[in-house]
């Protein structure tokens, strides 16, 4: 294992990759991303093991590849939370519940909350909170119980706040099984609306089987998150994220406000696990509360840990290897708490960084660093 | 570095002004920009249970000067730092910066107001490059939050040399000016390397902080502190673990950190280095003030030389 690490250290690609001229880079990761759409048709030997439907009893490669791609967004999101401002979220999975529950409750047909409305207005049962207007509510909802839960509770600090926020993830969980006028309880909703598009060989452009168009769908949502989340770590607001994990009162002297940002890591986090959260139960078509069980919390909040909290590649890499690889060797469904649980102490022992740690920046100021001396030598 | 000098200048203007319509005590007191009192410690007393660690301490700094705290170990110097930038609330009495009472606000808005510190036991945020730690003081002067950053709205008109070379981004910067994000970006990078270079040690601006050898830490702090652009910087016994060579090079940063318009509080054990950079000293011992006066008065006091200066080789 450290003779592997060691190799991987010797390729040194971080260092190569920020070395190599922007055409290059942008070549590489225009590479990346042509393939990264590909995948779903990917059919070619040696690189078609890595399919999970090569047996009968695997499962839809596509439907895998958009489960990947929903948990990327919720490690970026987690991100933000943990790897950035440095508060432990152990409730993630309630934001994610909150965002495919708000457009069960406003966009299915069948909802209780849909039925009243229609009673109300005297509309015609058919009626629905149209698609794009569920993904407002979805985000309003989850920023607003982002705040709620943050306002209080930032204020506490590393363990207490990981109580509370593990709280939250059940409390959501068990209201929505319980409060059965409005979310039907344990049956859940079904008929949860679908994006709207063409019809195409008489089914819904989003449906059940095609699912490479659904994958296709977050992954670009994804690349546009991860540009939105790349532009706030470069900026004030990551450093004064950096700063509160570092050393949260020398940050406050320094004129950082603490509350402040924390409560907007708080509710960026909340937002992307909400609009996560939206995405599953579209493709889903049906949400019910054991969808959201604790164990998704500490399954986030490992994606984040093992692939390197703070650096958006590693959690990237954490999200796709904790989702993929169960569903690749489902035959040894039995052995996939105890593989778990190997691979976690492994990576506590062998690479408690993660397995990509972030460089911490320090490599991007490189090409600042002739600037720098430059402005040393004219002293 | 003519920028702080300048936006300092500018600051000292308003608050003379704002001086005497508030307050009519320091107004008799403003005489200009030197002189006039920037902090004052008003009868302050500061209890922890049954410890009294300031006991009616009274003093006050004034603008442009180099004042002193000093005392032998748990005489309280330190605790009155923190009562000073918001770490702890006085039990009695008043602290008053420009004018402002200022005890019981949070640290980060006293930092808004023109005061800054550095700590006794180095803390700096140590997964961060050492130009990046000034950035986050730089920040404090900085007003883009999160909607600025990600969607890059406040936009202004670029100066001239502000425009980029290329000439579509030069067209594109014309027609829609730059993001303040993106300004003070780059504002915040080229007063950063500054202040590296003007504390001596932008050579290594882009390690990260917990990688940087021990003066250069203490150093940094300082650097971190210059840049929220504070008119009071509070210095936590700077020279801590100094040798000699490095305790001059220290004073001389001192005199000029002064010069570019800050005033300077600063705690120190060394006496030599007490003796020879302030202007005026403030003597603490369990938590009173014993005595007050330039370095040669202080010297020469018989209730400090038996407090302080008579313990053979404390100075050393």
């Amino acid at each position: 294992m450290s003779q592997l690490t060691a190799a991987y250290r010797g390729l040194r690609i971080g260092d190569r990759w920020d070395a190599a001229p922007k055409p290059v880079r942008w070549f590489g990761l225009l590479l990346v991303v042509a393939f990264a759409y590909y995948l779903p048709y990917l059919n070619i030997l040696p690189f078609a093991y890595i399919r999970t439907d090569l047996t009968p009893s695997g499962s839809d490669w596509a439907s895998v590849l958009f489960l990947v791609v929903v948990y990327m967004i919720v490690a970026v999101g987690l991100n933000v939370v943990i790897g950035l401002a440095g508060l432990l979220d152990l409730g993630y999975v309630g934001f994610y519940a909150l965002g495919a529950y708000s457009i069960a409750l406003f966009g299915s047909k069948s909802s209780p909350v849909v039925e009243a409305l229609q009673v109300k207005f005297g509309l015609s049962e058919e009626w629905a909170v149209p698609f794009a207007a569920c993904i407002p509510i979805a985000i309003v909802m989850s920023l607003v119980a982002g705040v709620i839960l943050g306002a209080p509770t930032l204020r506490l600090r590393g363990d207490y706040l990981a109580i509370v926020t593990l709280g939250f993830g059940e409390i959501i969980r068990i209201t929505a099984r319980n409060l059965d006028g409005v979310t039907n309880g344990a049956a859940g909703i079904t008929q949860v609306p679908t994006p709207p598009g063409p019809e195409i060989d008489g089914r819904q452009f989003f449906n059940t089987i095609d699912a490479e168009r659904w994958y296709w769908l977050a992954l670009t949502i994804l690349i546009l998150i991860i540009w939105l989340a790349r532009r706030l770590e470069h900026s004030r607001v990551g450093r004064a994220w950096l700063a509160i994990r570092e050393d949260e009162d020398a940050a406050a002297v320094m004129g950082v406000a603490g509350f402040k940002f924390k409560l907007w890591a708080f509710a960026i986090g909340a937002t992307l696990g909400g609009f996560a959260g939206l995405l599953f139960g579209s493709k889903q078509q049906y949400v019910e509360p054991n969808a959201f069980m604790v164990q998704l919390s500490f399954l986030f909040v490992a994606m984040v840990v093992i692939g390197g909290s703070g650096n958006i590649a590693g959690v990237l890499l954490g999200a796709f290897l904790l989702t993929y690889l169960p569903e690749r060797f489902r035959e040894f469904v039995e052995w996939r708490p105890f593989a778990f649980g190997v691979a976690l102490v492994a990576v506590m022992i062998l690479r408690p960084q993660g397995l990509v740690p972030s460089r911490r920046r320090a490599r991007e100021f490189e090409d600042r660093r002739h600037e720098a001396e430059e402005a040393a030598a004219d002293v | 570095m003519s920028e702080p000098t300048h936006g300092s200048t500018v600051e000292q203007e308003e608050v003379v002004l704002k001086d005497t319509s508030d307050h009519d005590e320091i107004a008799i007191e403003t005489t200009g920009p030197d002189g006039s009192v920037l902090l004052e410690v008003d009868h302050v007393t500061l209890r922890f249970g049954g410890v009294v660690a300031l006991n009616d301490v009274n003093f006050q700094i004034r603008r442009g000067e180099i004042l002193g705290l000093i005392g032998p170990n748990g005489a309280g110097k330190t605790t009155c730092f923190n009562a000073m930038t918001g770490v702890y609330t006085p039990t009695e009495g008043k602290i008053r910066f420009k004018g402002t009472e200022i005890a019981g606000t949070k640290p980060h808005k006293i930092n808004q107001l023109g005061i800054a510190r550095t700590f006794q036991n180095i803390r700096l945020f140590p997964e961060m490059s050492a130009m990046e730690n000034v950035m986050v003081g730089c920040d404090a002067r900085h007003k883009t939050s999160v909607p600025g950053a990600l969607f890059r709205i406040y936009r202004q008109r670029p100066k001239e040399e502000e425009l980029p070379d290329n000439g579509i981004r030069r067209a594109f910067a014309k027609v829609f000016g730059i993001s303040r994000h993106t300004l003070e970006e780059r504002a915040g990078r080229r007063r950063s390397m500054e202040l590296l270079r003007f504390v001596g040690i932008a050579d290594r601006a882009h390690e990260l902080a917990r990688n940087l050898p021990y003066g250069y830490q203490r150093r940094l702090e300082i650097a971190r502190a210059l840049a929220t652009e504070p008119e009071l910087i509070c210095l936590d016994e700077p020279a801590a673990g100094f040798n000699p060579a490095e305790k001059e090079d220290l004073m001389g940063l001192i005199r000029r950190i002064r010069d570019l318009g800050h005033t300077v509080l600063v705690i120190e054990h060394d006496m030599k280095l007490v003796l020879g950079v302030t202007d005026r000293i403030v003597v603490l011992e369990f938590g009173q003030k014993i005595a007050e006066g330039t370095p040669d008065e202080v010297a020469r006091n018989p209730k400090v030389i038996a407090a302080y200066l008579g313990e053979p080789d404390d100075a050393a």
